[in-house]
């Protein structure tokens, strides 16, 4: 593809030097500084690292309360905390790992970062939005965390099954604030969903056609979907239990006609394409590590790529699979297992191409390599137990013991949180500009791994030999004690783990060597500009030849010119080809969205207090977004001149 | 860091400032837990002034006032109140208070009787119940906050769930001067 | 169908699925194992290949190789390779769904042959037994915590919950139903022969979801019978003076709040009927032994044992506690 066609004005100014172009983009694109501009940041790499490091803080926070959990379990009939308190702390264990970590980070961190330099674009669409969608989760999340050192804090689970947590049988605020945190992280995720899809669809290099899109790109997009399909379910749900609790309405009243097992319909719903949520970019790592580190293109894109869109839809009929006691009749029974099954094949059609590539690669073993391979081990084994519990009459005996809560952690610790230290490796040089020590990496591997096993493996064992979940102590002879302090002890060496890997991130940041652009070598489009990115990206926009741009790049290959440099100018490309189709303008960093986030978390807080807080924090909301929407003059002055120009072309 | 700061500043006055209405005793110790003036000969007489003072915020938190709430039903109060609206006791969610609306008022009336039918439940009911009871029936006239009174109920429910209720002030109460029970 | 050892060892015990006391725990274990040493094989060959792999293709050193071009040949027998792969993984997959499917219509074709109904009432947190009896309403049994079956009886578990969503599951006699507020669930079971099995509640119920648990006691038709008639008789009259005694503290003390004994003036149904607490083996749900000690301590302060049940502490006189717990062991 040639220069003239990446062109979308003729050049009226003359070519200048890299150095003033670099300077005059740096100065339109650099983040605004000081304490207020925090608050107006808009740069995708800024908001994406926030989310990133705010992620990181909930996963220790959540980690620390299963450490609680796990010193009240060593002993039988253990006095470490009561009844009470314990129910809190799993319930946010639960609900802060799940809603405040897993998604934020898997989706909503690493897409915001990685998605717009892989596309090769300067910013993520909807910046604002972006900026948005962090402040609000952020506010949620701190704002449970506030009601827990109050002692409101949720205590009914992270699914919160009704009646249990309806306005009857669970007094106080409690399950309204987890029923708001869903509200918080919900509309944060559909924020950044849109963003993502649109960025993937329209902001992509003129190049990089539908089967040249990187699998990463690919498994964010597919999650964006999911996210858009499954998230409105559970915020009908929690939705329907707050009015329920405060409104009394009688949604979940078998009384006068309501049903419990509605809330459960549209909790699982959601909850079930949720872990695939979580699981999906874990996969897009994994493809992204494998092909950099055994040097060769990933085996079987395709395959790849409809294995993630497979997985996408059929996510979306396994939700009864949690419900399988609930009563329901054979025929859905045996629907919802062969489906639970059937899922198996896009995952199994995954894991053998990674292992093709692996076996026909040259392995280059570095730390983000391991993790991946640890991903391997644990994720298999994860999805081995799946197996068991698609399958009803297992299910029946196995549902709601700790062998469940062992799957759940091997598919969700291997699927998600390996791959997330794996990521963190592998592109930490990219973030921060420094390389990480592999001499500490390859110990935190080590001790996380094996503690991770040393802790969920004996569950299995202890699910089969009956031990339920979600109980705060257990009695002496029923044959648990010895399992369960084994398991205390490995909590020891995943917290070790961890620690060494905060050592190793807060060690390299100080003194860690120097990152180069691309110092692992690999293809991806992210590798073409410094460590850390510039404000812009990328000097020249890219334009790519095959799947991995770098490595598929032609000796020639072009660049696009043309855009504005003086306005935060972008290219938007078509949907299928990637052929350069029109330009438009990015916004200048604002406050109205922190404004927005302010306003809407009153409004959502209060809304728990007092209902009629919804009409009157309506007001200030719209100020607030017609603040945000309000264009500048000159805005609308380089409009009508695009929009001129783009009627003429 | 500016955000860890951020974070301490606003979590610090909450922690010490805590959540009255999360509050929940399960061992109310022996002398809560003791039944209700167990070791009081009774005499009845209207509007005594209060026995005792509640010794914990009964008022204040969600969980008591939803025992009591459990407890009113359990222990059929509902038989001569019914939900509230009356039968062939006097109606609770009313304005009117024969033998007085506060907290402690409404204790001695639970166990002490009170002419015209309503039995003394003294050495049937732990104290710290009869405290809740007495919470609860206080919120069916909308006199509790909306956070801490009870919302809808998981059965059928002929009248606006207690947190929902307007505030009845209670007016015509007795308020003779009448001395303590003698011990 | 091949049969698999139906003990399998380092599991067992009176609350496992892995040591099946009855034909659809069997029939349950069975799909089980065959699920495990199916997956199990198949997970031990991938780590092989995959651990296989890595050290093969590995190259030592620090240095970076180019990345290598895609060779053809080596794409095509990899694809052959995969296909094959994914082809077995659904072979596999459709035996495991195939075996499922079967132990489904096994454990659920026992439903229409069962000859007697036990309904389960779902309690925070303790279970509500109850023998029905349509046609002769005089001979219904009440009972907490402990369910009686004849051995080799097929026996309908109907099951709703009075507040919240409970879970009956005893592992070694079958899987588990929830007890939904405003639905009847049903669970067939058949114990084959003689013996105490213990269930507990598996759906998180609130603050005590810990201590509820149930027996299942099979016993002989002959014994169940005995069983049976005696929980039909009231509470005996008490005969020594310490045991007279200890009716009247019962009876003057909050327990009449709460508690039935037939042959007595209470009749409460908040809590458990007590008419034949000495004939039970547990108290509280499962949770303590039922001997003198224990139901001293449980009557004295439940809640130091079980915090948030809703039994109060009850503070007496040491001498009235002592009559009132030998009066209860009166009653079998």
């Amino acid at each position: 593809m040639s220069d003239q066609r990446a062109q979308l004005v003729l050049e009226t100014e003359p070519a200048e030097s890299a150095e003033i172009r670099a300077e005059r983009l740096a100065r339109v694109w650099t983040e605004p500084s000081g304490f207020l501009g925090w608050f107006r940041a808009v740069h995708h790499t800024t908001i994406g690292k926030r989310y990133i490091v705010t992620a990181f803080i909930f996963f220790l926070a959540a980690g620390l309360l299963a450490g609680a959990m796990r010193l009240q379990l060593a002993f039988p009939e253990a006095h470490i905390m009561g009844p009470d308190l314990y129910n809190q702390i799993f319930t946010m264990h639960g609900s802060v790992m799940m809603f405040l970590f897993a998604v934020p980070m898997m989706f909503e961190g690493l897409s915001v970062y990685l998605v717009p330099l892989m596309v090769g674009t300067r910013n993520i669409a909807f910046p604002r939005l972006n900026a948005y969608s962090y402040y609000l989760y952020v506010f949620g999340g701190v704002t449970l965390f506030a009601f827990f050192f109050v002692n409101s804090g949720p205590d009914r689970g992270w699914f919160a099954y009704v009646p249990l947590s309806g306005p009857d049988y669970a007094p106080g605020k409690r399950a309204d604030i987890w029923a708001q945190l869903i509200t918080f992280t919900e509309v944060s995720a559909l924020a950044v969903a849109v963003e993502i899809v649109v960025t993937a669809f329209k902001l992509r290099a003129p190049g990089m056609s539908l089967n040249r899109i990187p699998i990463f790109v690919w498994g964010q997009v597919v999650t964006a979907f999911m996210v858009i399909f499954a998230m409105p379910g559970v915020v009908i749900a929690s939705t329907m239990l707050l009015l329920d609790r405060t409104a009394s309405t009688q949604f979940y009243n078998p009384a006068v006609g309501g049903d419990v097992l509605l809330y459960q319909h549209l909790f699982w719903w959601f909850g079930h394409p949720e872990v695939y949520i979580i699981f999906l970019p874990g996969t897009a790592i994994v493809s992204t590590i494998v092909a950099t580190f055994s040097r060769r293109h990933v085996f079987g894109y395709l395959a790849l790529v409809l294995s993630l869109i497979a997985t996408g839809f059929i996510a979306f009929g396994l939700w009864v699979h949690h419900m399988f006691a609930t009563g329901i009749p054979q025929m859905s029974e045996s629907f919802f297992t062969a489906a639970s099954m059937m899922i198996a094949i896009p995952a199994g059609t995954q894991i053998f191409c990674w292992i093709a590539t692996v076996a026909t690669g040259k392995i280059v073993l570095k730390s983000p390599m391991l993790w991946v391979l640890g991903f391997f081990f644990v994720f298999i084994i994860g999805g081995m137990t799946g197996i068991f519990v698609a399958s009803v009459p297992v299910d029946l005996q196995v549902h709601d013991t700790y062998f469940v809560v062992a799957h759940f952690h091997y598919v969700l610790i291997g699927g998600a949180v390996f791959p997330l230290f794996g990521a963190l490796a592998y592109w930490f040089p990219k973030i921060t500009g420094r390389m990480l020590s592999e001499t500490l990496g390859v110990w935190s591997f080590w001790l996380f791994a094996i503690g991770f096993n040393i802790t969920f493996f004996p569950m299995h064992i202890l699910g089969l030999r009956g031990m339920p979940r979600r109980v705060y102590t257990y009695p002496a002879g029923a044959g648990w004690t010895v399992l369960n302090q084994i398991e205390s002890c490995g909590y020891i060496l995943l917290f070790l783990g961890v620690l060494l890997f905060l050592l190793n991130v807060w060690h390299s940041l100080q003194r860690g060597a120097v990152a180069p652009a691309n110092p692992w070598g690999a293809g991806g489009l992210e590798w073409a500009t410094s460590s850390p990115p510039v404000p812009y990206n990328f000097l020249d926009l890219p334009t790519v030849n095959g799947r991995e741009a770098l490595w598929d790049a032609a000796p020639d290959q072009p660049v696009v010119v043309g855009l504005h440099e003086d306005t935060r100018e972008i290219l938007t490309t078509r949907l299928l080809d990637a052929e350069p189709e029109g330009r438009d303008e990015f916004p200048a960093p604002s406050i109205w969205p922190f404004v927005a986030a302010v306003v809407t978390t009153i409004l959502f807080i209060g809304s728990i207090f007092r209902p009629v807080a919804v009409s009157i924090g309506a007001i200030p909301l719209a100020i607030a977004l017609i603040g945000w929407f309000w264009p500048t003059r000159r805005e609308s002055a380089r409009r009508r001149e695009r929009d001129v120009w783009q009627k003429e072309t | 860091m500016r955000l860890s700061a951020k974070l301490f500043h606003i979590l610090l006055p909450l922690i010490i400032i805590g959540c009255k209405r999360e509050q929940r005793v399960f061992d109310p110790g022996s002398t809560g837990a003791t039944p209700a003036g167990a070791t009081v000969l009774n005499e009845v007489s209207a509007g005594q002034p209060p026995t005792q003072k509640a010794p914990l915020a009964y008022q204040q938190s969600a969980y008591t006032v939803a025992e009591g709430k459990r407890l009113y039903e359990a222990y059929n109060c509902v038989g001569c109140h019914a939900q509230g609206g009356g039968a062939i006791g006097p109606a609770l969610m009313d304005s009117v208070w024969i033998y007085g609306s506060s907290l402690e008022q409404i204790h001695s009336t639970i166990v002490q009787g009170r002419p015209n039918g309503m039995p003394s439940f003294a050495g049937k009911i732990p104290d710290y119940q009869v405290w809740e009871i007495a919470a609860y029936v206080r919120s069916m006239s909308g006199l509790l906050p909306s956070d801490v009174a009870p919302s809808r109920s998981d059965h059928m429910q002929a009248s606006l769930p207690e947190s929902a209720r307007q505030k009845e002030h209670p007016e015509q109460e007795n308020q003779q001067p009448v001395e303590g029970p003698k011990q | 169908m091949i049969a698999f050892l139906s003990d399998v060892p380092g599991f067992s015990g009176p609350q496992t699925p892995l040591e099946p006391a009855g034909p659809q725990a069997l029939q349950i274990e069975h799909t089980l194992l065959l699920i495990f040493w199916i997956t199990a094989v198949v997970t031990v060959i991938v780590f092989a290949v995959l651990t296989i792999g890595v050290l093969r293709r590995r190259v030592g050193g620090a240095g970076l190789p180019p990345p290598l071009p895609v060779d053809p040949k080596t794409e095509r027998r990899t694809t052959w390779i995969v296909g094959g792969a994914i082809g077995v993984t659904v072979v596999l997959l459709f035996v495991m769904m195939i075996s499922s499917f079967i132990a489904s219509h096994r454990t659920a074709a026992l439903a229409a042959s069962s000859t007697m109904t036990i309904n389960v009432y779902g309690h925070e947190w303790w279970w509500e037994i109850e023998y029905p009896n349509e046609a002769e309403p005089y001979r219904i049994v009440r009972t907490a915590n402990e369910i009686h079956v004849p051995a080799g009886t097929v026996i309908d578990i109907h099951g709703t919950s009075r507040d919240v969503i409970h879970s009956f599951w005893a592992p070694n006699i079958h899987g588990k139903k929830d007890l939904l507020p405003g639905y009847w669930n049903d669970l067939t079971l058949e114990v084959d022969k003689p013996g105490t099995w213990r269930g507990q509640c598996a759906e998180f119920c609130g603050l005590q979801h810990a201590h509820m648990a149930f027996q299942i006691v099979a016993q002989s038709r002959d014994d169940f019978d005995k069983w049976f008639s005696s929980q039909l008789n009231p509470a005996p009259d008490p005969q020594t003076p310490q045991t007279i005694h200890g009716r009247e503290v019962f009876l003057t003390h909050p327990c009449v709040m709460c508690h039935t004994i037939r042959g007595t003036t209470a009749s409460s149904t908040v809590g458990p009927d007590l008419t034949h607490i000495a004939s039970r083996t547990t108290i509280a749900a499962g949770t303590l032994v039922n001997n003198t000690g224990n139901l001293t301590g449980w009557i004295a302060n439940a809640q130091s044992i079980k915090p948030g049940c809703r039994m109060p502490p009850n503070p007496m006189p040491a001498s009235d506690l002592n009559d009132l717990v030998a009066y209860l062991e009166t009653l079998r």
